[in-house]
């Protein structure tokens, strides 16, 4: 055995030793999990990503924001798509709705589906009949997605005067419905007031009032809860399963925060450097997460049930992406990082129906290299 | 808004009244005086005028009449052209000067804005830099250059227009031009950079993702936003308009205002003077009343705030 290969059997070996201790805890704290009751999930898939690249055109040259996206929504589901600052996960969401600035923004490669319909074909004006009506989609920093010049009334209805022939009264009617559905106290007075008369988290309930005002099959909320206080946040997150139950409408919940994602995502999409490098079930994320990166993230998550455990953040920043790397984009920052990872990307394991990853320690030479250790 | 609007009022007249005792004081601390020309009349005459327009008073005394005059309103006869009353020569000039200013403002504030506001629409496309190559263009030549440069081509070389006086439409292009680039050059820059800031705010995405077409996303969500840094400007815009008017006015031989507060000074005609100050300060301080509350009426986080001062 060489140097590296001693390198690398020492850290499967801690690697493992890692993962027992955490499995031990985790299985501890697994009841409280078990008691949320399970939410049915059609088998209608309505939004379909297959392959998706997003590139810019900048001064400094092409940046990739996005490099072979794939995955699928079913009918009143949650999916949440998680990864640090500049993984891509606004770019990919805007992509879907539409909102990439074409120029410098381009759909370099690959489709975006809905119920049968490529989005990714359609022109300008035929997205509009779908961007706000099919598919909606919530901005970061309610103190800015709302226009302080228009009152709340204004902006609630002209979408649904927009896209529907609905008459003035009707459009209000409408208006004051959603209002009373996000929780508005007195929704017929508020609606002749302007954004800076609500606080932070009452304009997000616009906001998210706003969205679903055309009754959309698909929300796509990008960082919903970020910019707000942590006890509105959960309430806004409560909003958002309340809605779900009533509407049965599928949610794509762009966070970088699994704090968030615990509460109500089904599934989770890890994203790293344009990539989509872990896709499982919420219980499969968090119970036997895969990759390195993901098992990072975790162990990166205050987490109220393991209070003595140290909080411990990835060391070292994502890559460049102005300039890809061929082999994994981890390399760099993941301790397990074989000579492979850095040359050859990982092909993409499928470790059940619902859980895929892409790691070369999922190839079966590594995993026997891993059992010869063992013994 | 009712108290804010008492409030200005107030305010108003209080800079009125400072404009009014400044300008009495300059009036008075140029050397000379309406009577000391080269054909020196008969003194006991002379005493006679001094006399009539009480200038045989001491100053505080004058300061007095003046106010008494500016509260009334009545300034009196000129002293160069005794048979016309100041009031008579303001109601002959000033709607002269009134349509001059006011369509220089119209042509200014509409085309700017439109300039602005295609050139950030087409943001570094031809008729941004169309645009903006006009506006530095517009900014830095100054009003009574163009105005010269625009008779010589369009009116002596081309005689496509009447170089010169007021009397129908036609007579207004070449003074109005003259006088509206640089204001118009001006706003489209601004409102093209404020414009390029509110396209990329969150609410104009969120606009987008709502399905609307792109005009009403301009017209209704992006332009009242952009105005804002328009509105504020407008104040000064309007200072440099009226002071404009007076040389284009004596460029075009236009018989507005501006010809009788020129000469005025000249001629150390106090009645004149005041009256035209009072009556040009006036308007100026009005308009710049109503810059502000159109501003209240495009923002309404405004109007709450004073409001809320107010009580
Ligand atoms: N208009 C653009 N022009 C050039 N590059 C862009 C543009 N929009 C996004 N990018 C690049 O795409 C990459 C991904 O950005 P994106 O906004 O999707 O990140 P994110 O995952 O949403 O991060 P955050 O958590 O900070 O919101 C970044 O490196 C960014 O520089
Ligand atoms: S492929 Fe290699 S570098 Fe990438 S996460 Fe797996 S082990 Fe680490
Ligand atoms: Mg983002």
């Amino acid at each position: 055995m060489n140097e590296h290969q001693l390198d690398l059997a020492k850290e499967i070996e801690k690697e493992k030793r890692d993962e027992l201790s955490r499995m031990k805890k985790q299985s501890q704290s697994v009841p409280s999990y078990k008691t949320k009751k399970q939410k049915m999930i059609s088998e209608e898939v309505i939004l379909e990503v297959d392959n998706l690249h997003v590139q810019f055109s900048t001064f400094g040259g092409s940046v990739h924001a996005v490099r072979g996206v794939s995955f699928n929504l079913r009918k009143g589901e949650t999916l949440a798509i998680v990864g640090e600052s500049g993984c891509g996960k606004s770019v990919t969401s805007n992509a879907i709705m539409g909102l990439i600035p074409q120029p410098p923004g381009r759909i370099s490669e690959g489709r975006v589906m809905f119920k049968n319909q490529e989005l990714t074909k359609m022109t300008k004006k035929q997205m509009r009949k779908v961007q706000g009506v099919d598919i909606s989609m919530i901005f970061q920093d309610p103190m800015t997605a709302l226009n302080p010049t228009l009152t709340i009334g204004e902006q609630l209805t002209e979408g649904v005067r927009t896209h529907t022939n609905a008459s003035k009264s009707e459009a209000k009617e409408k208006a004051l419905d959603m209002l009373r559905l996000v929780g508005i106290p007195n929704p017929q007075e508020r609606l002749k007031q302007y954004p800076h008369q609500f606080s932070g988290g009452m304009r997000q309930r616009i906001v998210i009032a706003m969205a679903l005002i055309c009754e959309p099959e698909l929300l796509i909320a990008d960082e919903p809860t970020t910019a707000l206080d942590v006890t509105i946040q959960a309430q806004i997150l409560e909003l958002f399963e309340e809605i779900q139950q009533k509407t049965g409408v599928s949610i794509v919940l762009i966070t970088h925060d699994l704090g968030v994602v615990a509460k109500i995502a089904d599934r989770i999409a890890v994203m790293y450097a344009g990539k989509i490098i872990e896709l499982g079930t919420k219980r499969e994320i968090f119970y036997t997460p895969q990759h390195p990166y993901t098992q990072g993230l975790l162990k990166s998550v205050p987490r109220l049930d393991l209070l003595e455990e140290e909080l411990q953040p990835i060391e070292g920043t994502p890559p460049d992406l102005f300039s890809p790397p061929t082999g994994c984009p981890f390399t760099a920052r993941c301790p397990f990082a074989m000579e492979v990872c850095e040359h050859i990307h990982p092909a993409t394991t499928v470790k059940s129906l619902t859980h895929q990853v892409d790691c070369w320690l999922q190839d079966e030479r590594a995993q026997a290299f891993r059992n010869e250790l063992k013994v | 808004m009712l108290a804010y609007t008492i409030k200005r009022f107030f305010m108003m007249i209080v800079t009125i009244l400072i404009i009014s005792t400044l300008t009495f004081i300059l009036m008075h601390s140029i050397p000379g005086s309406p009577f000391n020309e080269e054909r020196t009349t008969n003194e006991t005459i002379q005493a006679n005028l001094e006399k009539f327009y009480k200038l045989d008073e001491p100053l505080p005394v004058q300061y007095l009449y003046y106010l008494k005059s500016i509260v009334t309103f009545d300034f009196g006869p000129s002293i160069k052209k005794p048979n016309e009353t100041v009031n008579e020569l303001l109601a002959r000039g000033f709607p002269i000067s009134f349509e001059l200013g006011m369509t220089t403002i119209l042509v200014a504030v509409i085309s700017g804005i439109l300039l602005g506001t295609f050139a950030a629409l087409r943001h570094n496309g031809f008729i941004d830099y169309f645009a903006m190559t006009f506006a530095v263009v517009g900014i830095s030549v100054p009003n009574f250059v163009l105005a010269t440069l625009l008779i010589q081509k369009l009116a002596v070389d081309y005689n496509i227009f009447p170089p010169a006086t007021w009397s129908s439409p036609m007579h207004m292009v070449l003074p109005v031009l003259a006088l509206a680039t640089g204001p118009m050059a001006i706003i489209a820059r601004l409102t093209r950079s404020s414009m390029l800031e509110v396209l990329t705010q969150d609410y104009i995405r969120m606009a987008k993702a709502k399905g609307l077409s792109p005009f009403r996303i301009v017209a209704r969500h992006a332009l009242r936003n952009a105005l804002m840094p328009v509105v504020t400007i407008m104040g000064t815009m309007l200072a440099g308009i009226l002071t404009g008017t007076f040389v284009i006015e004596k460029i075009f031989a236009i018989p507005g205002m501006g010809k009788y507060f020129v000469e005025s000074i000249n001629n150390r005609d106090y009645p004149v003077i005041m009256g035209t100050t009072v009556f040009y300060s006036t308007f100026l301080v009005f308009m710049l009343f109503v810059v502000d509350i159109v501003y209240g009426l495009l923002d309404p986080r405004i109007k709450l705030h004073k409001k809320a001062g107010d009580a």
